[in-house]
């Protein structure tokens, strides 16, 4: 027997909600509180018992038309590119600055998406990037943390 | 009302404010040309621009970009037989025949006028209706409210699932559970927190619409391998012929808008109905009204055919902020998202809204006349030019997509975890999208889960814990009726279809 994708989400979300469930009974709220009808804990629990049920009964029902989705055809390569630049961009944007991570992850993101017109990669990724950073600095007051413009005595 | 409408106007009417409308309504036209890019992508992208603003301006501003998405939906729909969103597929019927047969100027000048008026129809219902509603809604206490919102999230599962409800109570219920996350507003208690003190404030509005929608539609472009810009470059290259329409084509045109604003009016403010039913519900009805002779047209470029669903769903869209700014509570993913940007500013919308703060009341319902003008002139005579500008390939689109997102959680909170958080919460959108588990339930949910726990908590305070209080009130008894209606139709439909 074959089980569908969907069913194995509804399943996924079942143990989830009893995670959360017994995460909701853990939560520590205080002494005089414990017998009041409302505390902390008490949404928590119902939310627990709702998915639950509707995942319960996902799971349970028959499908009236099973869910099909041809995986040779998704590109998750290049989903996968993508979301790795992204954890870059965010490891880097604090220690690296926001001016140089922002437009390496511009760059890389074009480059990895099948862009090779470098002239205008190059354009739309460090130039605009100093232009987003005036308008943010200059125009909404908004201060980016940036070592390396910082260093170089661009920024104050 | 005559002093309100004089603050909406004067606020609406100024330089910063029109300004505003003006590009709401164009950023909003591109992305709802772009197929698979919506309107609560467009209106996520814009909020951490709008916390730049006064909290009126920044209502306007997601304003012009919801109406003008919706309009813009339409102008794919009619030239390539590609909805920029689901509240086009119906103009798509007899708007792309008419574009088939040498008529598409035509066909874009029948949806930007049916758009124009339906959207000012309805705008004069909303002036009238929203302040009588809200003197009513002055009467709701905490359990008609926890009812309601009970009702919304039925109502907006049932009708966002297409034929998938228990898929869509399951991202309703995480919705609420994401909510949860936090300190607990009246203990301070930490809840789900893990010990994490990134967590403690709550995981924050943007970050999960910006995850859910924006980026998350950029993924699965990606993922599927389509290319949104593909329909501008289509139009830029179309003859559009003339746009001037004929006698018997105004007169159709004329006969379709009034009845058509009224039942995309009256979809719009039912909780979770939106534009889409409207504008099907308006072609369905007016298949209905016409003649047999018209009525063979159908399909086949009617003028009716036409008109109908253009009006209909721009009639819908100044409905859905009916409940918005009566109730405070959204009737539509897209309303949600407003909400939770409301709420982002310290604004509560709700009954006393109208009262509190007349400039953000008046000056919304205002802007809409003002939006609606600045439409049909970017509609109109612009449409090519801005096809022209949409035909930005994908390799940088999607990454600008990206970068607006991550940007914009990372500027409103210059913490990092936020960042892993929401490619985390994209990466599991993503795949739940695949099998069709639909998000406006989940950020409804996620929006409302706050303002649900606080009604209930006092609702069952005050009935000293006894569950009574949902049929107490024969207010809350009938709300909840509603609510087991919707549920009980809904079960019954999936069950007899299996």
């Amino acid at each position: 027997m074959k089980i569908s994708s969907v069913k194995i989400i509804s399943l996924l979300f079942f143990v989830l909600s009893a995670f959360y469930l017994y995460t909701a009974n853990q939560i520590q709220v205080f002494a005089f509180d414990v017998n009041s009808p409302f505390n902390a804990k008490t949404f928590p629990i119902y939310l627990g018992y709702a998915g639950m049920f509707f995942a319960g009964l996902q799971i349970l029902l028959p499908e009236k038309s099973v869910e099909k989705v041809n995986h040779n055809v998704l590109d998750y390569k290049k989903v996968i590119y993508l979301v790795i630049i992204m954890i870059f961009y965010g490891l880097t944007i604090l220690k690296v600055g926001f001016f140089l991570s922002t437009s390496i992850f511009l760059l890389l993101s074009y480059y990895f998406l099948g862009e090779r017109r470098w002239k205008l990669m190059l354009i739309f990724s460090f130039p605009f990037v100093a232009v987003f950073m005036f308008l943010l600095h200059g125009a909404l007051n908004i201060y980016l943390r940036d070592p390396l413009l910082k260093y170089l005595g661009i920024i104050g | 009302m005559i002093e309100g409408i004089l603050i909406g106007l004067n606020t609406a009417l100024s330089l910063k404010n029109i300004l505003m409308v003006v590009m709401g309504c164009f950023f909003g036209t591109i992305i709802g040309m772009l197929p698979g890019l919506g309107p609560m992508t467009a209106i996520a992208l814009m909020i951490p621009i709008t916390y730049g603003f006064d909290p009126a301006t920044g209502l306007i501003l997601m304003a012009g970009v919801y109406y003008g998405a919706v309009f813009g939906g339409s102008t794919s729909s009619i030239l390539i037989n590609a909805p920029g969103i689901p509240g086009t597929v119906a103009t798509s019927f007899d708007g792309y025949p008419m574009a088939q047969q040498g008529k598409a100027g035509k066909a874009l000048a029948i949806a930007a006028y049916s758009s124009f008026a339906g959207g000012t129809i309805a705008a004069i219902f909303l002036l009238f209706a929203a302040p009588s509603l809200s003197k009513i809604s002055l009467s709701f206490r905490s359990p008609d409210y926890f009812a309601l919102m009970i009702l919304g999230l039925t109502a907006v599962a049932a009708f966002s699932s297409k034929g998938q409800f228990l898929k869509a109570m399951m991202m309703a219920v995480l919705g609420l559970m994401l909510a949860c996350v936090g300190q607990d507003t009246l203990s301070d208690i930490p809840r789900f927190t893990f010990n994490n003190m990134n967590l403690s404030d709550g995981i924050s509005f943007v970050l999960v619409v910006m995850a859910t929608f924006a980026m998350s539609e950029a993924l699965t472009i990606i993922l599927r391998g389509t290319d949104p810009s593909s329909a501008a470059k289509a139009i830029s290259l179309k003859e559009l012929g003339s746009i001037k329409l004929d006698k018997d084509e105004t007169k159709k045109t004329l006969k379709t808008i009034p009845r058509s604003s009224v039942i995309g009016f009256i979809v719009g403010v039912l909780p979770g109905a939106g534009s889409t039913i409207a504008s099907f519900l308006a072609y369905g009805m007016e298949r209905n009204f016409v003649n047999k002779e018209e009525k063979e047209k159908f399909g086949k470029g009617s003028v009716h055919g036409l008109a109908a669903p253009e009006t209909a769903n721009n009639a819908a869209c100044s409905g859905s902020f009916v409940p918005l700014l009566t109730l405070g509570i959204p009737g539509s993913g897209t309303t949600a998202v407003m909400l939770g940007a409301l709420l982002g500013f310290g604004i509560q919308p709700g009954p006393r809204l109208y009262m509190t703060n007349p400039e953000i009341f008046w000056s919304v319902i205002m802007s809409m006349y003002i939006g609606m003008v600045i439409l049909l002139i970017l509609n109109l005579p612009l449409i090519p030019y801005i096809a022209r500008i949409l035909a930005v390939p994908r390799t940088f689109l999607i990454p600008m997509i990206l970068f607006f997102s991550v940007t914009g959680i990372y500027l409103m909170s210059f913490n990092t975890f936020d960042i892993f958080l929401m490619i985390g919460i994209a990466v599991v959108a993503t795949g739940l999208r695949l099998y069709k588990f639909p998000m406006p339930p989940l950020i409804l949910a996620f929006v409302l889960g706050g303002l649900m726990e606080e009604n209930l908590r006092r609702s069952l305070l005050i009935s000293d814990g006894s569950f009574n209080f949902l049929w107490d009130r024969p207010l809350t008894a009938i709300i909840l009726a509603f609510t087991i209606l919707i549920f009980s139709w809904q079960s019954y439909i999936s069950l007899k279809s299996k």
